[in-house]
């Protein structure tokens, strides 16, 4: 029961870092492998702002959002767009984006050691024990995982209920036909990025609330998104979630019953399987 | 054979021969950095060999120079160490494998995702095999082996790779693979077993990755799993083998030498921005010089020649 909760409570963590990356490779078809740097940079942010000014971490990701949002769209407008437009293939986008967006994380990497130092960092916030059925865990976490799931359940109404949302959605089933149907696939991919990476960013601020982190932590969580995004099959708002609930279930059991320094290795079980037995996601169809 | 293909056979005979001469400069800071460059040249050329034709990224390189360099490591104190170099050329082609059996026959994202985060799993998993059974974290690797010995080693290896590359250049195999690398369903359309010839090739990249590991492991003399595994290398040798140009065999190496001493004047006087210069490095590469430098010589032969 302690490792279901627990595991839950991850995967609710997991699901906000890896929704962010499934807009930027589902819609804007950027692999972006800067993306668990952009969260250790929301984590950063929060940690300044709880210790410098004491802003609460729930106040100042609203704060941080826009600018990481601005800052990425900038990316996208004037490092990526060159990239899509010169490639002549898909194939050719991704080993272009790919190498880019490597640069991209060791340049932030590199920069957050240069300013911050390589020294690990936490905070205490909000750690009073909540109890649940028998069970304590720590109201941090708690209030992490509820932002979770509203910022997921935002993200899922406003994608199927909205114009704009719908649009996004066009431009991720085919960029070409959405192009033909008045849709400006350029903007929309840009604002998906960018709203990627702000959403990413979120969940580093709430995950700095209860983990230790340093600056180049950000490449194990990115591993981690990817292979969410790619479980729960990639643009699928809901098999993402899902997706990041078995994984933090799974990660939790593990480390609970075999050895807590096996948690990227059950990740790796999990992406084998799912390579080996559904390699388009688990709510996707069969490609004809 | 025709006469340029026995010219650039001496050519490279002369240029091995003269490398080989290096130790006996007897300068100790010189042969270090010839093992380093050595080191990554034999990477890099390999690491080319399969992703260059196929434009599949791997960064497994970590994992299967971690695995070589473990084998030495935790069989050195019974086992015949030439025994042990035969052997990590043994886990190297099974590990590399397995990897491509899940991963190459899916699209190209997959393998990339795959092997980055490999050498993080297998030290992880290493790390966790030792401390149940094996009863401690590190090994002794105490051996008569001198730098200069690993230093003809990694030549001798880096001989067999360019002629490796050389042969699968001509053969069937490397036909194919330009295929495949050029465009997958017409590769398969004409009769190309896909899947097989990329796994082919990455199990040779594999291999030589083990192998190397496996060389340089007496040049520490305590070897942990943190160390045997640093992600950074499979990085390194991406860097490398794409700034030099991946088209051609020689290409990597004329990548590896400029990055090797820029990398080693960096760290020595600004160790905390190796990172920035391999950020700057792949942007480099995506922006400016997406051919590398050999792309970027061959270019400009082109128009002497045309004007002249």
């Amino acid at each position: 029961m302690d490792i279901l909760i627990t595991g839950l409570l991850l995967g609710g963590i997991y699901a906000l870092m890896a929704m962010g990356l499934s807009l930027q490779y589902g819609v804007a078809r950027i692999m972006n492998l800067a993306n668990g740097e952009m969260l250790v940079v929301g984590a950063f942010a929060a940690f300044w702002f709880y210790t410098v000014a004491e802003i609460s971490p729930l106040i100042s990701v609203f704060l941080i959002s826009p600018v990481v949002f601005f800052a990425n769209w900038l990316i996208y407008r004037f490092m990526l767009q060159p990239l899509v437009k010169r490639s002549k293939s898909q194939g050719q986008l991704e080993v272009d984006s790919i190498l880019a967006t490597f640069g991209m994380s060791f340049i932030l990497v590199g920069l957050m050691v240069a300013v911050f130092g390589g020294d690990y960092f936490n905070y205490t916030f909000l750690a009073k024990p909540v109890d649940i059925l028998g069970n304590t865990y720590a109201a941090n976490r708690l209030v992490a995982f509820g932002m979770a799931i509203l910022i997921g359940s935002l993200l899922y109404l406003w994608l199927n209920f909205t114009r704009p949302g719908m649009a996004m959605r066009a431009v991720s089933v085919n960029p070409d036909a959405a192009g033909l149907a008045g849709i400006d696939v350029q903007r929309m991919s840009a604002l998906a990025f960018a709203l990627g990476g702000a959403v990413t960013a979120i969940g580093g601020g709430f995950i700095s609330t209860f983990q230790t982190m340093d600056a180049s932590i950000g490449i194990l969580f990115t591993m981690k998104a990817l292979i969410i995004v790619i479980m729960g099959g990639v643009g699928d708002i809901r098999g993402t979630i899902l997706a990041a609930l078995v994984l933090g279930l799974l990660e939790t059991f593990i480390a609970t019953v075999i050895d807590p320094g096996l948690t990227l290795a059950a990740a790796y079980l999990v992406f084998i399987l799912v390579l080996l037995f559904r390699p388009q996601g688990m709510f996707g169809r069969k490609p004809s | 054979m025709n006469n340029k293909d026995w010219r650039n056979l001496g050519l490279a005979a002369l240029g091995l021969a003269i490398a080989a001469c290096l130790p006996l400069s007897g300068n100790g800071y010189y042969l270090t950095i010839g093992v380093t460059i050595a080191m990554y040249t034999v990477l890099a050329t390999s690491w080319a060999l399969f992703s260059g034709p196929t434009h599949y990224i791997s960064l497994a390189t970590a994992a299967f120079y971690g695995l070589g360099t473990y084998v030495v490591a935790m069989g050195i104190d019974d086992v015949p160490y030439v025994i042990l170099l035969v052997i990590a050329l043994g886990v190297g082609a099974i590990a590399a494998g397995l990897v491509g059996l899940a991963t190459l026959r899916l699209s190209g994202v997959y393998f990339v995702i795959f092997t980055l985060g490999l050498a993080e799993m297998t030290r992880q998993v290493v790390t966790w095999i030792q401390s149940n059974w094996g009863g401690h974290q590190g090994n002794y690797v105490l051996t008569d082996i001198t730098e200069e010995m690993i230093y003809w080693q990694l030549l001798a290896v880096a001989a067999c790779v360019y002629l490796v590359g050389w042969l699968i250049g001509r053969s069937r195999l490397g036909f194919a693979l330009k295929i495949i690398g050029n465009d997958e369903v017409v590769a398969a359309h004409s009769g190309i077993n896909t899947a097989r010839s990329k796994v082919i090739l990455f199990m040779v990249s594999g291999m030589v990755a083990a192998l190397v590991g496996a060389i340089l492991a007496p040049r520490w003399t305590y070897i942990e799993p943190s160390m045997a595994f640093s992600p950074m290398l499979s990085f390194q040798v991406v860097i490398m083998a794409l700034l030099g140009g991946v088209n051609r065999l020689w290409g990597p190496l004329v990548g590896v030498i400029p990055f090797t001493l820029l990398w080693e004047a960096v760290s020595i006087s600004f160790p905390n921005q190796t990172l920035l210069l391999m950020g700057v490095a792949f942007l480099l590469i995506v922006y400016a010089i997406p051919h590398g430098f050999v792309g970027l010589i061959e270019k400009y032969n082109a128009r002497f020649r045309g004007d002249g």
